[in-house]
């Protein structure tokens, strides 16, 4: 069945299984294959988007239940925020091997939409879901408050 | 720029034939025991092709300037395409701007790695074993770039001067970029030695050089297997025995067949795929699949009841790792003496990146893209289990989504899957993935081996340590592998590393090794024996201390004065962290921890909170390393920083159970992992020097574990005896 919604700001119709996860549909289909698959059962965080501007786990998002709803994935991101993420990443060198980083950036980009200046608690909560085994958490809680402050300096 | 040939000046290049229909010419390297040779091979390029200049198997450089520098390390997260990038440009005296970096292709010949003796990646090995070769292939680059700068110029090479990718003539204000001699250096002759940098001339090394990597890894555009999209590519699931040994007796693919997407299902040695259209439908066509499995020769023990056996045999005589004086005697003459023993579980390595292949196979060739880390291994096994001659299997090395191990494995198990799928296909040409699943990984074996130590230790009147014993129980990781040469009379060098070289100077010590037979496949995991001996050593000699009366880190001190390296860094970290006699106010604690892997020394000093419900929280861990030449001290800083985090989620929640032969845990809900909020602050301190780079990549993992018990142990007063620390799912 078709399951119309929009993709990076771009209307899409995408043909899949009605309890395919987003994850695969965002890959296989729509050929964005930023967002990664770590676990299947939303538990890593590596297959992080936004949907209506809030975090999920496309990968135990059924792509039916995005109908009609905006979403966002590493390929699409635009805010001075997000890019103020993405600049810190860069610049305190956070990752490693990079697999998990998409979904690190899609959880940090959504992190600083809600609290442009996260203390240390709200990092910990909003970061929490999102594993990296190379353990480059002390750069992204780093690269974090970074972000903040540049993004505040450039608003 | 003058230093002496030293190494490299015995080292014999055979010079270029010189003609000039050969546009580039690549020097491989053959390795016979530790005698080096060089062998030139002349590969012949369409002379009418702007072909760049490759002056041997490690660089080209490209009319439009750029610098390609060949890696023949897996980039997995270390920064090792980086390093190797590092030292050659710095040697070519390259603009760092124009360096990028391809993965080599699998051939041995040109790209072996000089201390594992095939072409792979691991021991920490990578900067160690490129450091004189890639600088070099460098220097020799950039000697040839001068020479057909001279012969343009009709000057001197004396008068010539090398930056940032372009030659000077200063005497008479001319230049010319690497680019624009390119042709003329290919024609030229590949010298015979070529001059290393003197370290004060450094301009790259020992810089926070950016990593080249980073940019593609923070936009979601670097490519790795998962990502891997051929025309008509389809995706393989597998479906592997619930218990390691078990086979296929029957299934039935009726309703695994019917699930839309679902091309085909095939049985494989090592279980039946499900081959679709996309992984959503080979994933739903698995689950639809029934198997009956032949369990008669499967291995069946639990881990508790392995455990149980394996206290057994540390009673037990075994192999001997190391007999000095008689400890058992020195033991019985001890005023005073003390025992303990630690229980290490299976471990998983579990990288982000669940295992993935893609292979594309015909009746006369094999094509793969894989986070590949043993090209050699994985060549001649594909191979074989194509029925093809290793030269017709090609290997596409891409980024791996970390490995810790795990990819590096000389069965090539996930490599192998995914060549038999294709081949049950029909070697047809079609590409297929392999994918594996969270689940598949956390079961899926090649954990690191459950090990058992027991340990006792005699003291004298002063309360100084007069004896060390030591046994260690745990299955092979080398035993029946291409490595099993690193076995020596019974002794499988990697379950006793980091015990057998116990470095404090005592009088009698004896380690012995009892290997058992499991049939639960393993593999060497982040560290590899130091992941579970620092843990045993460490601990155990700070009870020795606080049994003596003696202060931690003093006591080590003392003992550790033959190694003066060991001594260095274990005083660096403890001067960081402000280690003093005094303890922590009540609630805290601080402990430290030194350890020797791939001749890196890292000692660490870490401190908790414990809270009245007998929770606890690393607070801080300090860290110093010795790891020779630090080529870029930002990539060191990064991998203690993950080591440590790595070390950490291990020794806090790491564990793989079996019960009844079946591993108890599935995917990250039952095996826990480090998480962000769980993170100490870390600060990393780098001993300068100037000797060759030793081990980066995994030293940073061995001392955490102990050094974290043996501060829950300041602050509380109670030893830990085996990770995980916290039991349960707490």
């Amino acid at each position: 069945m078709s399951t119309t919604f929009t993709l990076n700001e771009k209307a899409v119709t995408l043909n899949g299984d009605p309890d395919m996860p987003l994850l695969w549909a965002i890959r296989e289909m729509a050929g964005l294959t930023g967002t990664k698959f770590g676990c299947g059962m939303g538990l890593c965080g590596a297959c992080t988007v936004h949907l209506d501007g809030q975090p999920v786990r496309s990968c135990m998002t059924p792509l039916v239940s995005v109908a009609g709803r905006k979403v966002t994935t590493i390929e699409g991101l635009r805010t001075p925020r997000a890019k103020a993420i993405q600049a810190a990443w860069v610049e305190l060198q956070v990752p490693q091997c990079g697999y998990c980083q998409s979904g690190q950036i899609m959880s940090a980009a959504a992190l600083l939409e809600s609290s442009p200046v996260p203390s240390d608690a709200q990092i910990d909560s909003a970061m929490s879901g999102n594993i990296c085994r190379c353990a480059t958490y002390s750069r992204i809680r780093a690269a974090i408050h970074r972000a903040a402050q540049s993004a505040k300096a450039g608003a | 720029m003058s230093a002496p040939m030293g190494r490299s000046s015995r080292r014999h290049f055979l010079k270029s034939t010189g003609s000039a229909s050969i546009a580039a010419l690549i020097i491989g390297f053959e390795w016979s025991g530790s005698a080096r040779r060089a062998i030139a091979r002349s590969v012949s390029v369409n002379a009418d092709t702007a072909a760049p200049f490759a002056p041997n198997a490690f660089l080209r450089i490209g009319a439009d300037d750029s610098v390609t520098v060949i890696a023949k390390h897996l980039e997995m997260g270390q920064g090792s395409y980086t390093g190797i990038a590092t030292i050659v440009a710095e040697e070519l005296d390259a603009d760092w701007t124009k360096v990028q970096v391809e993965s080599a292709p699998a051939d041995v010949k040109r790209y072996i790695n000089s201390f594992l003796k095939i072409q792979g990646t691991g021991g920490s090995s990578a900067m160690a074993n490129s450091w004189i070769q890639l600088r070099e292939a460098g220097a020799q680059a950039r000697a040839m770039l001068l020479n057909a700068a001279a012969a343009r110029w009709q000057v001197p090479v004396a008068e010539l001067s090398v930056d940032n990718g372009v030659i000077y003539d200063a005497a008479k204000k001319r230049r010319a970029s690497f680019g624009s001699l390119v042709k003329m250096a290919a024609k030229g002759p590949v010298p015979n030695t070529v001059k290393l940098k003197d370290p004060k001339n450094y301009k790259l090394i020992g810089r926070r050089v950016a990593r080249v990597d980073i940019p593609a890894k923070s936009n979601g555009t670097a490519q790795f297997t998962l990502d891997v999209d051929l025309p008509g590519m389809l995706v393989a699931l597998l479906k592997r025995p619930p218990l390691f040994g078990a086979t296929v007796k029957s299934y039935d693919a009726t309703k695994a067949a019917s699930v839309p997407g679902v091309v085909k299902v095939v049985q494989v040695p090592r279980g039946v795929a499900v081959i679709a259209k996309g992984f959503w439908a080979a994933k739903k066509g698995r689950d639809a699949l029934t198997v009956e499995w032949d369990e008669s020769r499967a291995e069946k023990r639990g881990s508790m009841e392995l455990m149980d056996e394996y206290r057994k045999f540390a009673e037990q005589p075994a192999q001997s790792a190391r007999k000095e004086g008689d400890a058992v005697a020195a033991i019985h003459r001890a005023t005073r003496s003390l025992s303990a023993s630690f229980e290490m579980p299976y471990l998983a390595h579990a990288p982000m990146e669940p295992l993935d292949a893609v292979v594309k196979l015909t009746p006369s060739s094999c094509e793969i893209w894989a986070g590949d880390q043993f090209q050699s291994l994985d060549q001649a096994n594909a191979a074989r289990t194509a029925g093809l001659d290793p030269q017709q299997v090609s290997i596409h090395t891409l980024y791996a989504g970390g490995s810790f191990g795990r990819r590096a494995n000389s069965g090539s198990d996930y490599i192998v899957e995914a060549v038999s799928i294709a081949k049950a296909y029909g070697s047809d040409g079609t590409p297929i993935k392999l994918q594996w699943t969270r689940e598949d990984d956390i079961r899926g074996g090649l954990y690191r081996p459950m090990y058992f130590h027991k340990l006792e230790a005699g003291l004298d009147g002063d309360g100084s340590i007069t004896s060390w014993r030591h046994a260690i129980v745990g299955q092979s990781i080398l035993t029946g592998t291409p490595f099993d040469g690193l076995v020596k009379d019974g002794i499988d060098a990697t379950s006793v590393e980091g015990a057998a070289n116990l470095p404090y100077a005592i009088p009698n010590i004896d380690v012995q090794l009892a290997t058992t037979k499991v049939d639960i496949p393993v593999l060497w995991w982040r560290v590899v024996g130091s992941s579970h001996t620092a843990f045993a050593v460490e601990s155990f000699i700070d009870e020795v201390a606080y049994a003596a009366g003696k202060d931690a880190f003093e006591f080590r001190r003392e003992l550790i004065k033959d190694h003066p390296r060991m001594k260095r860094v274990l005083e660096l970290a403890a001067q960081k962290a402000g280690w003093t006699r005094e303890s922590l106010p009540k609630g805290r604690g601080r402990g430290i921890a030194v350890a020797e892997a791939f001749n890196t020394v890292v000692a660490q000093v870490a401190e908790v909170t414990v809270d009245a419900s007998g929770g606890f929280k690393v607070d801080r861990v300090v860290c110093a390393v010795d790891c020779g030449t630090p080529i870029n001290p930002d990539i060191i800083t990064a991998n203690i920083e993950g080591g440590i985090g790595f070390g950490l989620g291990a020794a806090l929640y790491g564990a793989i159970t079996l019960k009844e032969g079946r591993v108890e845990q599935s995917n990250f809900n039952d095996y826990r992992v480090l998480r962000i909020n769980e993170m100490p602050k870390i600060e990393v301190h780098i001993v300068p020097s100037t000797e060759a780079p030793t081990g980066i990549g995994e030293p940073g993992v061995a001392p955490v574990g102990p050094a974290v018990a043996n501060a829950l142990f300041a602050a509380t007063g109670k030893r830990s005896y085996g990770f995980p620390l916290v039991r349960g799912n707490g």
